[in-house]
């Protein structure tokens, strides 16, 4: 994305960006307690993510949604089963970035938007080190990829939701991301709000840029994006917004639980 | 000028007003995080559970300040280590640990002679009794506390920001949560003498809040809140000198009137201010 010779380690060629084998959270692991009659947040979840797709995972509430974004962020950590990032342990690679939900911020904290966007930095500028005029390059020259460059001096608190989630991204093109997850990013934002962070994904994909978006919005996912997930503690189905997007698809996800075990017992 | 100057003919004031300044610039640095952070019962738990170090060194002849720094370091480690087990609450964790030492501090301070005075010196300080000794620990602990917030500043910022920024960039989150632990500990060993255990907490937090009323990035709030902190050291052992008060008291009392001031009077975000804006808004 910018020509900085930074390491990551290397991306074995020909492997996916992502790839999950067979893998199951328990409750534990994200800190819930609803341990009685489900046991796991996510059960046996594998797919892979091509590099440059755009994936929306979508499911009802409390699916396991954002569950599985961070686990792929490694904050939570699966029970069994395998991650797999360009082929190798995810634990590796500081390439991975993670917008938060808006309410998981804590938006009066004294820092501005550059500075926010300057901690994507943090692993290229280094321990005991400051930041270097090239630092400052790539803060301004992501935050002039999502319109915000005007923005720079403000402090956090002081943006509306779509701008908010703009400088995250920012913040995750200032990293030198390769694997992109948003967690509903969309959810409160106005049309042209939403419509602008619409073109700055489809500008990361001449980059290369896998993104994976967690979202409630199932027209969104059907036009904007190259690949649906429909989870709901377990993957319903993947694969082109078409093919997964069906009635019995979507009955068997957001039906309720007299469906559910029917889906499960005929399976 | 008179009343400024007229003081500063005794020595033992002059110690107490540079181990003042120095604490106060320390402690409310450092309280940024712990405001920021919500550590505050953290660093009121640290403060306490050093008597015992201190109780022991005492009896036993040794400098305060190194039996307060190994108690401190060791339930640092104590408390991080807890608040790693899933199955007590954090704040349940530190309860327990908080009230268990302090109470053995108190315990075995107890068996001296001189136990109320002793107690009352370390529960709220003794800052006219700084020597040239006291004075080298407490500007070697602050200069090594500062040093290490300035060189990790990055890093603690991500941390305390966004977690799992920390996570995903693979930065030493633990390692980093640690740190700060020992850094309070450390701090605390530093504080004791300005404004004792139980008003240590207002050190950490009341300069750094006042501050984060006043400011909107963290370097600002860090100064902002080391002048707090520093003119509260000062002014308070003015105000200790001529209306003979406890000094440690009149410390935090000052910073503690600076708060109330700017929480009511603060442009911006004071609440008068707000108040105001309300009213003409309808």
């Amino acid at each position: 994305m910018f020509p900085l010779g930074y390491q990551d380690t290397d991306h074995k060629p020909g492997t996916p960006t992502l790839e999950l084998k067979h893998v199951t959270v328990a409750y534990s692991a994200i800190g819930s307690s609803f341990a009685q009659d489900v046991h796991y947040a996510l059960k046996d979840v594998s797919f892979k993510a091509e590099i440059g797709e755009q994936i929306a995972i979508i499911g009802p509430n409390g699916a396991g949604k954002s569950s599985l974004l961070k686990l792929i962020t490694g904050i939570i950590k699966p029970e069994s089963g395998q991650i797999l990032m360009f082929g190798q342990p995810p634990s590796q690679h500081n390439c991975i970035a993670y917008v938060p939900q808006r309410n998981q911020i804590d938006w009066s904290f004294p820092v501005t938007v550059e500075d926010v966007v300057m901690m994507g930095r943090t692993r290229q500028i280094g321990f005991f080190r400051r930041a270097r005029p090239l630092d400052k390059d790539v803060v301004k020259a992501s935050l002039k990829r999502v319109g915000a460059l005007e923005l720079a001096k403000k402090q956090i608190g002081e943006l509306s939701g779509g701008q908010q989630q703009r400088v995250f991204i920012a913040r995750a093109l200032a990293l030198e991301t390769h694997l992109l997850l948003l967690d509903e990013p969309l959810s409160g934002l106005d049309l042209p709000s939403q419509e602008a962070i619409f073109e700055i994904l489809a500008s990361l994909r001449q980059d290369g840029v896998t993104v994976l978006m967690a979202t409630h919005d199932l027209n969104l996912a059907a036009e904007r994006f190259d690949k649906v997930l429909l989870v709901n503690k377990r993957i319903i189905a993947f694969g082109k917004p078409e093919e997964v997007l069906t009635t019995e698809n979507l009955l068997a996800a957001y039906g309720g639980k007299a469906q559910n075990s029917q889906m499960a017992v005929s399976a | 000028m008179h009343w400024l100057l007229d003081p500063l003919q005794f020595d033992f004031i002059v110690r107490a007003l540079v181990a003042a300044v120095i604490v106060g610039i320390v402690c409310s640095v450092l309280g940024t995080y712990v405001v920021l952070r919500g550590m505050a019962f953290f660093g009121d738990a640290l403060a306490h559970t050093v008597l015992p170090g201190i109780a022991i060194a005492y009896l036993i002849g040794w400098p305060l300040a190194l039996g307060a720094l190994v108690f401190g370091l060791l339930t640092a480690l104590g408390i991080g280590v807890l608040t790693e087990q899933a199955n007590l609450k954090e704040d349940t964790a530190i309860g327990v640990i908080f009230a268990g030492l302090f109470a053995l501090g108190v315990a075995l301070l107890s068996t001296s002679n001189n136990y109320t005075v002793d107690l009352a010196h370390f529960l709220f300080g003794n800052l006219l009794g700084v020597s040239k000794g006291d004075l080298w620990v407490i500007g070697l602990l602050g200069a090594i506390v500062l040093a290490t917030l300035f060189l990790f500043y990055k890093e603690l910022l991500v941390i305390s920001f966004d977690q799992v920024l920390a996570v995903t960039l693979r930065l030493p989150s633990r390692f980093l949560r640690y740190l700060l632990l020992i850094l309070i500990a450390v701090t605390v060993v530093t504080a004791l003498q300005v404004v004792g255990i139980a008003l240590m907490l207002a050190m950490f937090v009341t300069p750094a809040a006042t501050a984060s009323l006043l400011t909107r990035r963290l370097p600002n709030m860090m100064l902002v809140s080391a002048l707090i902190g520093s003119f509260s050291g000062v002014a308070g052992l003015y105000a200790s000198y001529y209306l003979n008060i406890a000094s440690g008291a009149a410390v935090v009392l000052v910073a503690s009137i600076i708060f109330i001031l700017v929480f009511l009077f603060a442009p911006g975000q004071g609440f008068i201010w707000r108040h105001k804006n309300k009213t003409i808004n309808r």
